[in-house]
């Protein structure tokens, strides 16, 4: 049971791992299937009554990437011109931004495309006929970093031609591209708020920790009572204690003496992904 | 970082080595002369844009396609010539194949010992010990299509290491998983690590890269950068590893696979 | 939920968005075209299946060897025993002092036939009408063994229609009516309507439902039925294709028929055509059918290619005859459209009847068509589950 709702223009995450259920709330949101309980309204219209209205006015792009492999670029995105009864030519202003770094290869097959000229394609044909709400179900899946952080870029300019964009991803750090996030795992949303709220009411002080042996120090935080959570995080470790208030110099000095050398201990600010972590974490 | 887990890796033997290793589809160069070593009991983080040759690369390295020129040998066995060797001393897994989903739990792992080998009387009690490191005792008999994500993919791993190979080679292991789970997963990639077994892992989670003892970053086809995460953060004046990614990955020119 | 068939969804749809639908019948004949595979079946197949079956069926019944056995001797026996010598199909082999060397001659596969004469079998003939001839064919083939041994039936009875001419007496002579309609004694005929019935069914329900099933597999109909297009639409471009397709194939095989295998249309061409296109439309809203129960392009495949080819090449009466099967068979057999479309070609085609002779097929076939491009319209989900 999830509950939302979406301002006109805004960036709107849904973040949760695989199997959270994301794709299921995205079909529900664009009227391919039909929830069991409640109701959904896009632009003041119900998805189950007034569901042939709404086909006309959102763009979707689902999980993976949905292009006919064996059309062209250009034939990809002629055809769903003409799903939406539109031309490229058209709507062209809007997806030129985008279009322009694919048109080089306009006539390449969709199947021979990189998985970010893919997703390029996908956004294009997805916004051709000018959706005022645009659902992106995982669009940086299976997507290098170079081409994530293209597409993020992308939906700012989109945002800023007011069309409102819902999308999902599992990468936690894409949280902080959005203007408002869901937490959702398990078919429910742990929370949904800015991504500086949510970060802000992280209920611990977090901890970065490192030494040069991060495989031991991680085992050795753990050990400790006065430890509540300890996970690696990259290039350090994050830690939360049970008292809040710790001993940093003591902790620096234990660890020296079970042997770490060059340790590292300073105050960090929470992510989203410690967020999520501290949500999810059974104790 | 260069020293998570003990000091002594870069001392240790070397079990993958490549030198100017090339692969040529046609005209279309999709791994340029790459050459690199990494030493027992690494974990080697290799990374790349889509379409900077990766897969090509670990095709070469797990015996399932002929390089064009150059040359390379896993776990001490030339790659021309070898790959049946090769293929008993490597472990495998994807995050797509891992494992057979309407079949349970035991059926995958006896599967998978059974490939490699593994004698049938050892089978038994190890199967044993694993499930019983997992917790995993409940869901002997469950289909692995029922686990969680987060599950399948220890599991998988598990299975990947069952007969102890010297490297084992994992493609994106942990994509989609959550956070949780990605963690425990790498802190088995560790304990593998500490048992010598070396770790070969691409992924495109950069915090993930950050777990590493040293990366290689993929760029149409070349390596063009190889080095712990802390000295390539300094060598590219990032403060992590996703700046340097795109520092290094933007001016890519190839766009296909 | 809501349906869509009614008229006035349809007709805008096809008056004001015939451009969108026909990019999209392009796009599908791209798809088509870009496949070597896909065009391999599609065009391709049905000329080999033609000629395959064609010929086949013209080299098995030529070079049958056969003996005789004549205790008579006589002006007739040896008449008749020139006719068949001289016949391209049959090759002469010998003459049998003793019934008892058929057996041997079959086991020994030195002839597939034995011509039997009764004992003054001229006599016989001219005063009492009693004369016999026993045609005892190797039955290991039964196929075979029935066609050629209609033809050498085929080779007595015209010889006694000569005897007829010369002697102006009125013999009561029965001619085998399969054989009325087959004069040139060409086993391609009884083929060519069951290849004709195969081919379409293969093309349209095959193809419209692995197409389909593709379009779910990819997930672009999940992008086509979150847009304005109407599930009308998005069947209706699936299946033009493999209309034309289809009435394409049909041309290939007729002309294939007529000038290649020399099975002329013996009844009205307009006719055949009409109850062809009856035929399509109704394996069309079959491969609609399917592809709105899957949703793997590897199942379509399997459904339209097992459950469909194989009840329509086995029950339709192109291999075995209706009449022997179980009635459970027979049952069966009458559901499956081919067996009506196969009949009443037949019909048309090889014994030139008209419209009244085929009344029937013509009414199932289109009663099957309108059903199931109902019953599949309403099915088609414009939701996905």
């Amino acid at each position: 049971m999830v509950s939302l709702e979406v301002e006109r223009g805004e960036i709107f995450g849904i973040i949760g791992p695989d199997g959270a259920g994301k794709t299921t709330l995205f079909r529900i949101l664009t009227t391919l299937i039909l929830a069991d309980n409640g109701t959904v309204e896009i632009e003041g219209k119900d998805v189950v009554k007034e569901y042939k209205e709404i086909r006309k006015e959102i763009g979707y792009m689902p999980g993976r990437f949905s292009l006919y492999q064996d059309l062209t670029v250009e034939e990809n995105l002629n055809i769903f011109a003409k799903v939406f009864n539109t031309s490229i030519e058209e709507n062209y202003s809007l997806i030129e931004d985008i279009y322009k770094q694919i048109e080089p290869f306009k006539n390449r097959r969709a199947g021979q495309l990189s998985g970010g000229m893919k997703q390029k394609l996908a956004l294009s044909c997805a916004l051709i006929h000018k959706p005022t709400v645009l659902f992106l179900d995982e669009p940086t899946t299976g997507v290098d970093p170079v081409s994530r952080k293209e597409l993020w870029e992308m939906l700012k300019r989109l945002k800023e031609q007011n069309i409102t964009i819902l999308v999902s991803t599992p990468f936690m750090d894409e949280a902080s591209m959005c203007d408002r996030i869901a937490l959702m795992e398990h078919g429910r949303f742990l929370q949904v708020d800015t991504p500086e709220h949510i970060t802000g009411q992280f209920s611990h002080d977090l901890w970065a920790i490192r030494s040069d042996n991060m495989s031991v120090l991680l085992s050795d935080l753990r050990a400790m009572r006065s430890v509540r959570t300890c996970f690696a995080f990259g290039e350090s470790h994050h830690v939360t204690f049970r008292n809040n208030v710790s001993d940093i110099v003591n902790l620096e000095k234990l660890l020296k003496s079970k042997g770490h050398s060059s340790v590292l201990i300073e105050q960090t600010k929470a992510s989203v992904e410690d967020c999520f972590m501290d949500l999810t974490y059974k104790f | 970082m260069e020293s998570i887990g003990k000091t002594g890796i870069f001392n240790s033997e070397i079990v993958i080595s490549a030198d100017k290793l090339t692969k040529k589809f046609g005209q279309f160069t999709a791994v340029n002369e790459i050459s690199f070593e990494v030493r027992k009991g690494e974990i080697f983080g290799f990374l790349g844009a889509n379409g900077a040759g990766k897969t090509t690369a670990m095709r070469m390295l797990t015996g399932l396609s002929h390089p064009t020129s150059g040359s390379g040998y896993v776990a001490g066995f030339d790659i021309y010539t070898e790959s049946e060797q090769i293929k008993k001393n490597i472990g495998y897994m994807s995050q797509k194949f891992a494992l057979y989903d309407d079949l349970k739990v035991w059926e995958n792992i006896r599967f998978y010992a059974g490939i490699y080998g593994v004698p049938n009387k050892e089978i038994e009690p190890r199967t044993e010990a694993l499930l019983n490191k997992l917790g995993f005792e409940k869901e002997r008999n469950s289909l692995v299509k029922s686990l969680p994500l987060g599950w399948k993919q220890k599991l998988a791993f598990s299975v990947a290491i069952f007969h102890e190979p010297k490297i084992v080679f994992l493609d994106e292991p942990t994509s989609g998983v959550d956070p949780l789970s990605r963690r425990n997963f790498w802190e088995m990639i560790y304990d593998a690590a500490d048992r010598g077994i070396t770790v070969f892992v691409t992924t495109h989670y950069m915090d993930e890269a950050e777990y590493c003892n040293r990366i290689s970053v993929m760029v149409d086809g070349k390596i063009e950068a190889l080095d712990t995460p802390d000295n390539l953060k300094t060598q590219f004046n990032s403060s992590n590893m996703n700046d340097v990614f795109y520092k290094l990955a933007r001016n890519s020119t190839r766009n296909s696979d | 939920m809501m349906c869509f068939i009614n008229w006035h969804v349809i007709q805008p749809v096809i008056l004001t968005d015939m451009k969108t639908f026909l990019t999209f019948v392009k796009k599908e004949f791209y798809h088509i075209f870009r496949d070597r595979w896909t065009m391999i079946i599609l065009l391709i197949l049905p000329i080999m299946l033609m000629l395959l079956f064609g010929f086949m069926m013209s080299t098995e019944v030529k070079n049958v060897r056969f003996a005789i056995y004549d205790p008579s001797r006589d002006v007739a026996t040896h008449a008749i025993a020139d006719k068949m010598k001289l016949n391209e199909y049959f090759i002469f082999t010998g003459y049998l002092d003793s019934p008892e060397q058929i057996d041997e001659i079959f086991r020994k596969g030195e002839a597939s036939l034995v011509m039997v004469f009764n004992n003054r079998f001229y006599d016989n003939m001219v005063h009492t009408g009693d004369a016999q001839i026993q045609l005892i064919a190797d039955g290991s083939d039964p196929n075979t063994a029935s066609t050629f041994t209609l033809y050498a039936s085929n080779i007595v009875a015209s010889y006694q229609q000569d005897l007829m001419g010369d002697m102006k007496i009125p013999y009561n002579i029965q001619p085998e009516l399969k054989l009325l309609y087959n004069p040139t004694l060409k086993g391609t005929y009884s083929f060519v309507p069951g290849v004709m019935g195969m081919i379409l069914m293969l093309v349209c329900a095959m193809m419209t439902s692995v197409s389909i099933a593709r379009e779910k597999e990819f997930g672009t109909m999940e992008v086509l039925l979150v847009s304005p297009m109407k599930p009308i639409q998005i069947i209706l471009s699936k299946v033009v294709p493999y209309f034309f397709l289809s009435v394409i194939n049909l041309t290939t095989m007729l002309l294939l028929s007529v000038y290649v295998l020399d099975v002329p249309v013996t009844g009205s061409l307009s006719l055949l055509i009409s109850i062809s296109l009856i035929f399509i439309l109704v394996s069309l809203a079959l491969g609609l059918l399917i592809s709105s129960m899957v949703d793997k392009q590897m199942i379509a495949l399997l459904i339209s290619g097992m459950v469909l080819m194989l009840p329509v090449t086995m029950l339709s009466g192109m291999m075995f005859p209706i009449e022997n099967m179980p009635w459970i068979l027979q049952i069966i057999a009458n559901i499956i459209p081919a067996t009506w479309y196969i009949i009443a070609v037949k019909k048309i085609m090889i014994q030139g009847l008209d419209f009244f002779s085929v009344f029937n097929e013509f009414l199932i076939l289109s009663t099957m068509a309108v059903v199931m491009i109902g019953v599949s319209i309403q099915r088609f989900k414009y939701r996905l589950e």
